[in-house]
């Protein structure tokens, strides 16, 4: 049984159709690419999956540790394991960083029957992770994103990530508006947080990413289908032929 | 119009019945100042919404009843106890029972020299030339019918007198406590403070009932602060749920002096804040922020004037409001700017959080500005919690109502965070915990804040 499978997905947005049969499996242990042109569907996949309430599911299933991940609200799919790292991370003015991430990280926790953090082990928790994604501890103490540039607002997000250990994490458009060092200190977090027991599920329009975080599969996303399924290959070839290679290709198959 | 007629008549005549109690009282300078203000009372009547000061909050549930003034002080079997959640730590603490000061429950010793915290009634009798030359000068009876009629009955409340060249190293709390009884009365406390140049003080205005009757607190405050001195005055109104609440403050600057009033609304079934400041010498700054918290059908409304008279001066103000079930805000906030006041730099912003889609909130910025050289700015913004937000935190596990309580906590935020006494800021924080039960969501209020 994969982590995550996903079988004819239809969604829309105010009854526009963007979703038209989405077929994913993830298994734990993977890292699936889901690169694709503007417009395509990638985000609208990435908010059905985090439970985002603007879209509508209009047919077919999704599965998440067997279980019907639709039905869920989004704070029970975060205490599920799901993370779901924004393409614009929201400023939250007034919530403190640190605090915020203590009530997610012991919301989870009670979730799995875990004990809470106190402050001390919590703070011990943080300075660690802060670490593993060379993020500033100066950020712990500031309101959630407020005044942060876009590549530290990226970089908190895999910081919570990093905290908040989730099975399957979902990046939607981590890379865009990086720089070229911020890209690759981003990557290197999240290779750092990779193992054989979670899976990640990267959503991005270019393949630059994809030189820092190695997929094991790479899927191509044109109108809401998934159209073109590989290995890492696929993406460098994406990169030199663009997406018009793959809608011909499709087009002919058609 | 009937009924208000009626009504002044009744205050008329309870004024007789306090007149006829005073005997050598009578002749005394603060008489002169009561006659007349029932006199003004009799000529202005009660406000109605045809006026524009007024369009927005009907007081006639005030005006229909036959509240009956306070005249004396009485224990009403009340204990320390039974008001120790609400006094600060630290604190010098006056407390008054309906307007009338306790000398059992205060706690008023250990002042440094030549301050007097207090009763105003003790002042006028034991002092009454630290008195007379302040009293009624900046809210004169005649300014409306509630101005008057705490001016007609004039008799205690909050006195608070520093001398030049003085730092009060505790806060000042005056507590203002509303007992339990079937009569409906109105408690009138009559606030002065007067502080001396270069002197610096923090002073806290508590409203409390203590039970669930109909009374109404009719509050009026006169603060005149020094050359070079700092002011922080605090106002904590807690009314219960059936009480009106009317309360004027009037404030005058002199040269390089500063004021901060953090104004924090969540009691009342209706209720009326009207604070006024004269910054009538160069130099001097000050900040007026509000919070209002309202659920139910309360009406909450906040009229706040600051008068630029003299140049250079700086004000700033900040009022917030968070409405929830049918209630109401108001929010009026007047600037002058007269034509001496050259290189004024005043700023309002007034903001308000509508929890409920049956709230309502009527705001109203008013600038006239008569000099040339000045900055003035003002923003009013009306809304609700933003769905993003909401879901980014739920996202990370946090659940719905948490989500939106740390918001509607985050949005009260900025106004709590400027009350610099600790232990107050730690009660206003835990009264809104409270009112938004973020508690039931698990969380712990000192996890929230910054």
């Amino acid at each position: 049984m994969g982590l995550l499978e996903i079988k004819n997905l239809h969604a829309n947005v105010n009854g526009n159709e963007i979703l038209h049969g989405i077929n994913l499996k993830v298994n734990i242990g993977e890292v699936h690419a889901i690169m694709g042109p503007n417009g395509s569907g990638k985000s609208t996949l990435a908010g059905v999956l985090a439970g985002r309430e603007i879209y509508t599911v209009t047919e077919g299933q999704v599965l998440y540790q067997g279980k019907d991940l639709l039905r869920m609200n989004p704070e029970e799919r975060a205490r599920e394991g799901l993370f779901l790292a924004f393409q614009y991370p929201l400023e939250i003015p007034g919530v403190n960083n640190s605090y915020f991430l203590k009530a997610a990280l012991n919301a989870i926790r009670k979730h799995k029957g875990l004990e809470e953090l106190d402050a001390m082990d919590f703070l011990a928790l943080l300075k660690q992770k802060t670490k593993l994604v060379e993020m500033n501890e100066s950020f712990l103490n500031r309101p959630v994103n407020e005044g942060f540039s876009g590549g530290e607002k990226k970089r908190n997000e895999i910081f919570h990530m990093a905290v908040l250990e989730p099975k399957l994490s979902i990046l939607d458009e981590t890379d865009s508006g990086l720089d070229i060092d911020a890209l690759k200190s981003v990557s290197e977090g999240v290779n750092k947080l990779r193992s054989k027991e979670n899976a990640t599920i990267i959503v991005t329009h270019y393949q630059r990413l994809l030189n820092y975080i190695i997929p094991d599969f790479v899927h191509v996303l044109v109108d809401g289908v998934i159209v073109k399924s590989g290995k890492k290959d696929l993406a460098v070839k994406l990169e030199e032929l663009g997406y018009d290679w793959v809608r011909e290709e499709t087009e002919h198959a058609a | 119009m009937q009924t208000i007629d009626k009504n002044i008549q009744w205050y008329q005549s309870r004024f007789k019945a306090f007149e006829l109690s005073l005997n050598g009282e009578k002749s005394k300078p603060t008489h002169a100042i009561r006659r007349d203000a029932v006199r003004c009372l009799s000529e202005i009547g009660f406000p109605t919404t045809r006026l524009e000061e007024w369009r927005f909050t009907n007081v006639s549930p005030i005006t229909r009843i036959k509240f009956q003034p306070v005249l004396h002080y009485e224990l009403n079997g009340i204990k320390r106890d039974d008001i120790q959640k609400y006094l600060i730590d630290n604190a010098i603490h006056a407390v008054f029972i309906n307007g009338m000061f306790s000398s059992e429950l205060s706690d008023i010793d250990m002042l440094p020299n030549g301050v007097a915290v207090g009763s105003l009634a003790e002042a006028l009798k034991n002092t009454p030339e630290d008195v007379y030359p302040y009293i009624s000068r900046l809210v004169k009876g005649g300014e409306n019918a509630f101005t008057a009629l705490n001016t007609a009955f004039l008799w205690d409340g909050g006195f608070l007198s520093v001398p030049k060249d003085t730092v009060i190293g505790r806060p000042i709390q005056f507590i203002f406590i509303a007992s339990d009884s079937k009569q409906e009365y109105a408690a009138q406390p009559r606030n002065l403070i007067i502080t001396g140049a270069n002197s610096r003080c923090e002073v806290t205005e508590t409203y409390i009932g203590l039970a669930q009757n109909t009374y109404f607190t009719n509050a009026v405050s006169e603060i005149v602060i020094g050359e070079n001195s700092y002011l922080e005055h605090n106002k904590l109104q807690m009314e219960n749920e059936n009480a009106f609440h009317i309360g004027t403050t009037r404030i005058l600057m002199s040269a390089a002096a500063h004021y901060i009033s953090n104004a924090i609304s969540f009691g009342g079934s209706l209720v009326r804040n009207d604070i006024a400041v004269v910054m009538n010498a160069e130099g001097s700054e000050c900040t007026l922020n509000g919070l209002t918290l309202s659920t139910g059908k309360q009406v909450i409304d906040n009229h706040t004037t600051v008068d630029h008279v003299k140049p250079h001066c700086n004000s700033q103000e900040l009022y917030k409001a968070i409405l929830n079930g049918k209630s109401k805000g108001v929010f009026n906030g007047k600037i002058f700017v007269r034509k001496d006041a050259q290189k004024t730099d005043a700023k309002q912003t007034n903001k308000t959080l509508l929890l409920s889609d049956n709230a309502t909130m009527n705001t109203k910025p008013q600038l006239e500005i008569f000099a040339d050289d000045v900055k003035c700015t003002h923003g009013a913004a009306i809304g609700q919690l933003n769905d993003e937000q909401v879901f980014y935190l739920r996202s990370r596990g946090i659940n719905l109502a948490a989500a939106r309580d740390i918001l509607t906590f985050a949005f009260a935020g900025d106004v709590i965070n400027r009350i610099t006494i600790e232990p107050l800021r730690r009660q206003v924080e835990k009264m809104i915990h409270a009112r938004l039960d973020i508690g039931h969501a698990g969380l712990k209020e000192e996890e929230i804040f910054i």
